[in-house]
């Protein structure tokens, strides 16, 4: 096997192999260094795949569209892999977690890896179903881990929900089979997306038409678009905040790096219907469903779960748009919510620990008890909810003017959905961040620096954008069609 | 055998899951949709079994024979175990009247049809009716889920949907992966039972209906 090919099975074999590794060792302070390390190296060997790139291959693949994908995959896995060591111990302390339940938690952490890399690199459209379906599981047991009532029952409903919305996928790959195997014959070939991208012109378009409003809908529950979105805010608020930051920054994206792939496929047929209508109504209805719910928010971690729904309509609204300028604008924006989503939810763990509660109206005055933690959260929010000069401003702003160059009057709605989520988001951070400080104060220095490195890259991203990545964002906006 | 024969054994063991897909919804007692559910699972084993036959496609008698022992037998039994050591047997309420959920089931059925059969002319008619009554299958799991406020009816709902996939995939000619498709449906189906098992549902919520978990939301009151 090739240089390229080990790195390519580094990013599938490294997670696997430490998730049954961390279910055997006992020792929690071993596991956390064993789980930092795996993802570290994980991350290492995604990043040498820009450079060294394997043949593709019947079942798995790495090309332009993935790779960047896997690299911020890996990145925020890693990152949150060392703010998990010390939330996990604080939760430790204070009993909410056993050994036990601990070991399982890192196991589930890297397994979740693995299925995440799994279904990004996969090029077989039922090698990424059953990827995704199993980060599903790994995510529905780790976030009924705490037991609680509030817990189960967002793990119950997450399953129930999840698992309707991946059948509806198979449903609409079993039908994509379908209409590629008329055409390029039966086996493996007819699954692979090489084949499906280049052939999809000759596809029967009315099978590939049932096939999108499946997928659109299966993939889209996971993506957790409006009114799919029920498992979303309960999956993120009663599960470890380590999870929350992983499910928000990377199992939404996988979910949507599926439904691109598919959009990407119907692209090249130019008979069946056009997947923009749809998803531009989709992410619009998300958008302000979700602008509007963040106002009567009580609890801090369900407030930022609803942000991303916000966000996700924001993407899928702009990959609906297309053309070169919203698909640059929805990658660039992808790759930022991710970074800040999670750098958020770092801060809101501590936060959390912290204050010893996440209902909002207990936390205040967070500035003057933990200078660094509310000050943290407070730019934070101001990325996330668009502020210039953070990166987040900047994808919408190209969005924006994209969409009144083209579609004016879809503007409007989209720029109501911005800014009432922003008016809403800016005022529960200044509610908290603001006034009368209650809880000791305490400060865990070394604990924020995930947290910087994302918001600093956000940062960074709405001031100036390296040339090399630009060209690759243009390249496979271009792609996206 | 004759062409025309295998098709119509095919059609007539896809219809039959269809038929028992409509029983499951009008059940009223836990034991008897138990029953009918390992029903379910048996009819789709032999309809699997008869397309490894007529596709000559060994792979897919491993497709049925999963779909008999595990969901034909084990996952019956377990929920037997579950349905009496929660005593839960009598407790079925669905949301919505019996007659207008059987109507709703014709709805399906025939909106599956009209939506499937128009667009896979160019298919061969065998794939494309199991399609049609593999979708069927689908969308009354989905309503049962919806008609159902109980933790192991809509886990029953979701695995007759499930076995509605697992004919479409068999279905489709020659499929790569259906066999790994179709264990990791059991993993996930596993996973579940023994989730409503470890978790004791009842005894944390006092009941497996799902209304008194929404209460526990913070929220919505």
């Amino acid at each position: 096997m090739s240089i390229a090919g080990h790195l390519l099975g580094g990013v599938l074999v490294i997670p696997a192999v430490a998730a049954l590794l961390l279910a055997i060792i006992p020792g929690y302070r071993v596991s956390a260094q064993l789980n930092v390390l795996a993802s570290l190296l994980t991350f290492v060997s995604s990043v040498a795949l820009l450079r060294e790139r394997p043949e593709p291959g019947l079942y798995l693949i790495v090309d332009d569209v993935n790779v960047v994908f896997i690299v911020l995959s890996t990145l925020v896995g890693f990152t949150t892999s060392v703010f998990s060591a010390g939330y996990i111990a604080h939760e430790l302390e204070v009993g909410r977690l056993t050994p036990v339940t601990l070991r399982f938690y890192h196991a589930m952490y890297q397994g979740l890896m693995a299925a995440m890399n799994l279904a990004l690199v996969a090029n077989n459209v039922g090698l990424m179903w059953v990827a995704v379906e199993i980060a599903t599981l790994t995510t529905v047991l780790m976030v009924g881990i705490y037991r609680t009532h509030e817990a189960l029952e967002a793990a119950w409903k997450y399953f129930i929900l999840g698992s309707v919305g991946i059948a509806m996928a198979l449903f609409g790959t079993i039908v994509v089979y379908l209409a590629a195997q008329a055409v390029v014959g039966e086996g493996p070939e007819a699954m692979a997306w090489t084949t499906l991208v280049r052939e999809s012109g000759a596809f029967d378009p009315a099978l590939l038409n049932l096939a999108f409003v499946f997928l659109l809908l299966g993939y889209g529950t996971k993506v957790g678009l409006a009114p799919l979105h029920a498992w979303l805010p309960d999956a993120h608020a009663e599960g470890p905040t380590p999870i929350s930051a992983v499910l928000s920054g990377l199992l939404l994206n996988v979910a949507l790096f599926a439904l691109l792939r598919f959009k990407m496929v119907m692209a090249g047929n130019s008979e069946s219907l056009a997947p923009g209508p749809l998803m531009v109504t989709m992410g619009l209805v998300s958008l302000l469903f979700a602008a509007f719910m963040l106002y009567r928010r009580a609890d801090i971690k369900r407030l930022f779960a609803y942000s991303s729904i916000e966000h996700m309509g924001i993407i899928v609204f702009a990959f609906g748009m297309g053309g070169p300028l919203a698909n640059f604008a929805g990658l660039l924006h992808m790759t930022l919510h991710s970074l800040t989503k999670s750098a958020i939810f770092f801060t809101v763990g501590y936060v959390a620990h912290a204050k010893g509660t996440q209902s909002i109206d207990k936390i205040r005055g967070l500035t003057h008890s933990h200078p660094a933690l509310g000050w943290t959260l407070l730019l934070g929010t101001f990325a996330i909810a668009g502020m210039p000069p953070m990166g987040v401003f900047m994808s919408e702003f190209l969005l924006v003017s994209s969409t009144i160059a083209r579609q004016p009057l879809l503007a409007v709605p989209l720029v109501v959905g911005l800014l009432v989520g922003f008016g809403a988001l800016l005022g529960h951070a200044l509610q908290m961040a603001f006034g009368e400080g209650t809880g000791e104060p305490s400060g865990r220095p070394l604990g924020y620096v995930p947290a910087f490195v994302h918001l600093g890259i956000v940062l960074v991203a709405g001031i100036y954008i390296p040339a090399p990545i630009v060209a690759w964002f243009q390249e496979v906006a271009a792609l996206l069609g | 055998m004759t062409t025309a024969l295998q098709f119509d054994i095919a059609h007539l063991l896809a219809g039959s899951l269809v038929l028992v897909s409509f029983m499951l919804l009008y059940q009223a007692r836990m034991y008897a949709l138990l029953n009918l559910f390992a029903l379910h699972a048996v009819v789709l084993s032999l309809s699997v079994a008869w397309q490894a036959y007529i596709q000559d496609a060994p792979h897919l008698y491993v497709t049925a024979v999963i779909a008999l022992g595990f969901k034909g037998v084990l996952i019956p039994v377990a929920l037997h175990r579950i349905v009496q050591q929660l005593h839960i047997h009598r407790a079925i309420e669905p949301v919505v009247g019996v007659g207008l959920t059987m109507l709703i089931g014709i709805g399906l059925v025939a909106l599956s049809i009209g939506a499937v059969i128009p667009v896979t002319v160019a298919s061969d008619s065998l794939a494309r009716e199991d399609l049609a009554f593999a979708l069927a299958v689908i969308l009354l799991g989905l309503l049962m889920m919806v008609s159902r406020h109980n933790a192991v009816s809509q886990v029953i709902g979701f695995m007759s949907l499930e076995n509605g996939l697992v004919l479409a995939a068999t279905g489709a000619k020659g499929m790569p992966l259906v066999v790994e498709i179709s264990v990791a449906f059991s993993i996930l189906i596993a996973f579940i039972v023994i989730g409503i098992f470890l978790f004791r549902i009842r005894e944390r919520f006092d009941t497996v209906d799902l209304r008194a978990m929404d209460e526990f939301r913070g929220e919505r009151r």
